[in-house]
């Protein structure tokens, strides 16, 4: 469904992505894992357009899409959850995910579909039904991520790519987001790139995932081979030498 | 029959090349980080890890040779720290410094995996009771097909080596249908069984996995008929992975080289340049999916051709042909490999100089033997015959000691082996292949 094929990626002068290859089949979760700064963020901006490449394919559905722009990329089918859950704050909750649809409506899709893609949001996070005229600066930090993903499925999205949706809530939150994740996949087939710091909870809900250091691939394993990985282990599931040993 | 791991056995061509690209160059990175040997290399030739845009790229890239192994002996290529390593396997040599390679519990279970894809290609199932006469011991042959054998869930036998007479009771007893040996041991079962009037025909045995030495046709004909099973290929090494590097499939024109693990190249091994498909030359393999023991460009010695034509069981795996022979002088003798330059040293030490000598491969029945005849010379050759006889056991006891396994030692009378200029030793196979 994406296949990202050699890219490389600059900030100014700084070479972010060093000949990035990956994939994500349909309907599959797959994880990046690795420090601040390794690159995983900026895989995300690439594909969505935010940071174009400098070189290399980007295909979506044998589409190349590395030199479309972002609402054309949306339009195709991919949504991206920013991190820090960028919301429209002095909006309300409804408001905030009609914007999501935005592109739809703008192509003279019918409110009615759009309506039900609205409700479907609100019987994936419950929450959000409860407090739609709610204006969503108010919301709970975990609120807000519910709000962030759930305005990028209004842009009805066949590839989803998150990043770091449970930075900062609550541990409860954490499982409830994650939760919804496993459902969309479940429910609608939604492929999903996920880039997450918290590497246990992300690769306990992924099919495979990539450990990227320094802008470049380092491994590709499925995701119970990096949770077995002692390497992944030591580096970014915050497990320590005696944790490892003790096992 | 059935396909173990249908999605990547028989992953779309395309598909399949995006993946070993993926790992290749996730594998590149990995080994430039944590190995010192391929740093240094890349370093020197200016070889840039993440620079590989392509798999026809890996020919920029320099080979990887048994010598380097032996001089990074023991840990020196290994990618992870040690404590990250659950088992460590060698290959032959007592004396003389071996290869040692190392897994990770993810390489174990990857190995695994593949050897299961061998052993259910020749249709090895749950129902099978699987007899393994290999040495459970630092080889690798054993360990893989228990596993993967314990992984389809058939029950395993883990008879090891030796010991024929029991081997064929309980072949009888336990009901063993599948047998796992190197082909000459078969041949031996064969032998033992007229010998005590056991009907092989009788037993449950139907079908045999033939690894640690060449499986040529004319042997396999002979197996499958006196044994009275279908016997089957399969391809492996230690520096590789052991085991589940390819196996035939049932239609056995060629072993599926597990692609999504080893990406198989053909070279010529005296210039090193790749071969266009189809020629035969050196097999090179580079593994993309292991942990503790990447190998990039890794000559096997091995010659074969490779065929990428379709193939009936739906396995999209490139085809290895039957190894032709050697690229080096390596002799496998009862499933050990033997380097005549061992022998070669072993004499030089004792002698003072390297003699003339000449080494003989040769087969009576089954059973492979190799003699070693050097020429008589001052410090060889006694007047007295306990001497000669004490000196000839002492040269005989240290040759095995190195290579692994027994040969005769003879003296010969002076300027009587052929003379090949420039080495002072000959090999010479008598074995009808």
């Amino acid at each position: 469904m994406l296949k990202i094929k050699n890219i490389n990626t600059y900030y100014g002068k700084l070479h972010a992505l060093r000949n990035v290859s990956l994939h994500v089949n349909a309907g599959e979760i797959v994880a990046l894992i690795g420090s601040n700064g390794a690159g995983k963020t900026t895989i995300l901006n690439t594909v969505s357009a935010v940071t174009p490449p400098a070189d290399g394919e980007i295909y979506f559905d044998g589409i190349s899409i590395s030199r479309l722009a972002t609402d054309t990329i949306v339009k195709l089918g991919v949504s991206q959850v920013p991190e820090g859950r960028q919301i429209f704050k002095p909006l309300s909750v409804e408001d905030n995910l009609e914007l999501g649809a935005y592109l739809r409506s703008e192509a003279g899709e019918r409110k009615k579909d759009i309506t039900k893609d609205k409700d479907a949001v609100y019987a994936l996070f419950p929450r959000l039904g409860e407090r739609r005229k709610q204006t969503s600066g108010t919301l709970s930090g975990g609120e807000q991520q519910m709000l962030a993903i759930g305005r990028a499925l209004m842009a009805k999205p066949r590839l989803l790519l998150l990043d770091e949706p449970a930075m900062g809530l609550a541990p409860l939150l954490v499982q409830e987001i994650f939760r919804v994740i496993e459902e969309l996949r479940r429910q609608q087939g939604t492929s999903i790139l996920l880039v997450e710091q918290n590497a246990r909870v992300a690769l306990r809900v992924a099919d495979r995932g990539y450990v990227l250091e320094t802008g470049r691939v380092i491994l590709e394993e499925t995701a119970s081979e990096l949770l077995a990985n002692r390497d992944v282990q030591r580096a970014y599931l915050g497990k320590d030498k005696k944790e490892i040993w003790e096992r | 029959m059935k396909i173990w791991d249908a999605k990547y056995e028989c992953m779309p061509r395309e598909e399949l090349e995006e993946l070993q690209l993926e790992r290749l160059q996730a594998t590149l990175n990995r080994v430039y980080k944590n190995v010192t040997f391929y740093r240094k290399i890349f370093d020197e030739l200016e070889i840039v890890p993440e620079s590989m845009q392509s798999l026809s790229g890996l020919v920029n890239i320099p080979f990887t040779n048994k010598e380097d192994l032996r001089m990074n002996y023991p840990y020196g290529m290994f990618a992870v720290p040690l404590r990250e390593v659950v088992r460590v396997h060698s290959s032959s040599g007592t004396t003389e410094k071996p290869v040692v390679v190392g897994y990770t519990r993810n390489d174990i279970k990857a190995w695994t995996n593949l050897v299961a894809r061998v052993m259910t290609a020749v249709g090895v199932t749950r129902d099978d009771m699987v007899q393994i006469t290999f040495s459970y011991g630092l080889y690798t042959g054993a360990f893989g097909f228990h596993y993967g054998a314990e992984a389809i869930g058939a029950s395993v036998i883990p008879t090891g080596t030796g010991n024929t007479e029991k081997q064929i009771m309980i072949m009888q007893d336990y009901m063993t249908s599948a047998l796992i040996s190197t082909p000459t041991y078969a041949m031996t079962l064969a032998e033992r069984m007229d010998c005590i009037g056991v009907d092989p025909k009788k037993l449950s045995l139907r079908v045999g996995l033939f690894g640690g030495e060449p499986l040529s046709e004319a042997m396999r004909g002979e197996i499958e008929s006196r044994l009275g099973i279908t016997a089957t290929d399969n391809y492996g090494l230690s520096e590789i992975i052991g085991p589940g590097v390819a196996g035939e499939c049932e239609y056995r024109c060629g072993m599926h080289i597990f692609e999504d693990a080893f990406i198989p190249e053909i070279i010529d091994p005296k210039t090193g340049e790749r071969l266009p498909v189809g020629s035969v030359g050196e097999l090179v393999l580079t593994t993309i999916k292991k942990e503790a023991f990447p190998m990039i460009r890794y000559r096997t010695g091995d010659m074969t051709s490779l065929e990428y034509g379709p193939c009936r069981c739906g396995r999209t795996m490139v085809r290895m042909n039957k190894t032709a022979g050697r690229s080096d002088d390596m002799l496998i003798i009862r499933g050990v490999n033997v380097y005549p330059s061992q022998i070669a040293s072993v004499l030089a030490a004792i002698v003072g100089m390297a003699p003339h000598y000449q080494i003989v491969a040769d087969r009576k029945g089954a059973h492979d033997f190799l003699e070693i005849h050097f020429e008589a010379a001052e410090g060889t050759f006694f007047d007295e015959m306990k001497r000669q006889k004490a000196f000839l056991e002492m040269v005989e006891k240290r040759i095995r000691s190195v290579i692994g396994i027994s040969a005769t030692v003879k003296l010969v009378p002076p300027n009587t082996i052929a003379r090949q200029e420039g080495k002072t030793g000959i090999v010479i196979d008598r074995r009808k292949t």
